[in-house]
């Protein structure tokens, strides 16, 4: 049996989600004309009750926000999961770069003034 | 060690090509040595990639493949509530299927690209699901056995090593336990009926035991991929590691059922503490996965119906969706 992979990528590849662009708003009429347009992709965050924030449950494909909430709600809250969901083009997102984890999180690093527990001498004071 | 699977890096590539995958590759080891997560957008060797992407893929195509012994029993499923427990169980399994493809795609396939590859019968899927549930006990039986299996081979793949599979793999396995608990429960209730239901869920357990002993996978010996899988910390225990376990929890539920296993020779070993059974056809194994079992062409059929019967609806929803888009530009 073929396996699913892409020999044709390399795997430097890998490091590339592969994002297709909502092709809703933006359809010229020759692809009005192809028959099955995909669906493009949406993030979907759900909150799961009052006071919390919205956390990314997964993703979905849909043709446009209206039924991308819809499919969210069928797919990621059939038990009462949530209270409010946010669905997200995922090309809409911006994200930092992997490759440069150390450089771009340095800033804190060396910064234990920052954390209450640098500060020592206060131990055994009461309420403090 | 993880590292002596990576393979060399390919001689083509500049200086700084090469400088940059030996630095991806030692980030990639150390993660998987901390047990902790590789994310779709990290390096990664490519034969992790495909390993994941075929078996992501694989498990997503089981969920959805397998909604078609059960769905074939909503319309006579004996009372109103287990038709509406069986209709709440498919949906799941639909749902599971969306979240394994969603994983699937971070890395780098389309999910167009794996429908077509499942219609055109390119794709694998779990043996199991080319059996038939020929009796509304075989509803007792798929949820007892075949979910019970799942959740056993689930369970350990929520700390697979790949984020997005691992996520996927919870939300699952919470999904899960609902189906063994309904299944279990059709079966006592047959079990406790009339002797004619009692023997139609003797036989459905009789059915369906060595085929969901089987979807663990070869045994240890034959699955030369396990220990590639397991030093990636994708796969945590052996096939046959799980499918002992898995044998000796059915040992003790299937009394409570009243019923029996049809396997006279499952034993606890003393000396290695682990569970055996009897032994398995293999070849019959191999035969389903290489597309002979008894249902592989028709649920391929059915797939691919249900894929064509819908393009109206998909067409629909992208007609609506570019006239909402026009009418709020023009208002
Ligand atoms: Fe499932
Ligand atoms: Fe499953
Ligand atoms: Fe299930």
């Amino acid at each position: 049996m073929s396996p699913h992979g892409n020999p044709e990528e390399p795997a430097s590849s890998a490091s590339e989600i592969k994002r297709e662009a909502p092709k809703v708003a933006a359809t010229t009429p020759a692809e009005q004309q192809h028959h099955e347009a995909p669906w493009s992709l949406w993030e979907v965050f759900v909150r799961s009750s009052r006071g919390l924030s919205h956390v990314h449950a997964g993703s979905l494909h849909a043709p446009d926000a209206a039924m991308a909430l819809r499919n969210a709600r069928d797919l990621y809250t059939r038990r009462n999961e949530g209270v409010s969901i946010w669905v997200v083009p995922a090309e809409a997102i911006s994200s930092s770069d992997p490759d440069s984890k150390g450089a771009f999180f340095e800033s804190p690093q060396g910064k234990d003034y920052r954390h209450a527990t640098y500060y020592t001498k206060s131990e055994g004071v009461k309420h403090l | 060690m993880a590292s002596q699977n990576l393979q060399s890096v390919p001689a083509e590539l500049s200086p700084e090509e090469q400088e940059r995958e030996a630095a991806g590759k030692a980030y990639f080891d150390r993660i998987i040595s901390e047990d902790s997560r590789i994310e779709p957008r990290d390096w990664m060797p490519e034969a992790y990639r495909k390993t994941l992407l075929r078996q992501i893929s694989q498990h997503a195509h089981s969920e959805i493949i397998g909604m078609q012994p059960e769905a074939n029993w909503i319309t006579r499923a004996p009372s109103l509530k287990r038709k509406s427990i069986l209709m709440a169980k498919v949906q799941d399994e639909a749902g599971h299927g969306l979240y394994l493809y969603s994983a699937a795609e971070t890395l780098g396939q389309t999910r167009d690209k794996m429908m077509e590859d499942l219609i055109a019968g390119k794709a694998r899927y779990s043996s199991i699901f080319n059996y038939p549930a020929i009796s509304w006990a075989d509803m007792g039986a798929i949820g007892w056995l075949v979910d019970g299996a799942a959740i056993c081979n689930q369970v350990p793949l929520c700390r697979a090593s790949f984020g997005p599979y691992g996520r996927a793999m919870v939300r699952i396995c919470k999904e899960e336990s609902f189906h063994q608990r309904q299944g279990f429960e059709i079966l006592l209730e047959l079990s406790n009926g009339t002797p004619e239901q009692k023997q139609m869920a003797q036989e459905a357990v009789n059915r369906w035991y060595a085929p969901s002993l089987m979807m663990f996978g070869p045994p240890d010996d034959d699955s030369p991929n396990s220990k590639q899988s397991m030093a990636w910390n994708i796969k945590r225990f052996s096939n046959d590691e799980l499918r002992s376990r898995f044998v000796g929890m059915m040992v003790e539920q299937v009394k409570v059922l009243g019923l029996t296993l049809p396997d006279k020779d499952i034993r606890f070993n003393e000396e290695t503490k682990k569970w055996e059974h009897g032994p398995l056809d293999w070849n019959e194994f191999k035969e389903v996965l290489a597309g002979r079992g008894p249902c592989n062409s028709q649920r391929i059929e059915r797939r691919r119906e249900a894929h064509e019967n819908g393009a109206w609806v998909r067409e629909a929803a992208v007609a609506y969706a570019r006239k909402q888009a026009q009418k709020e530009h023009a208002a």
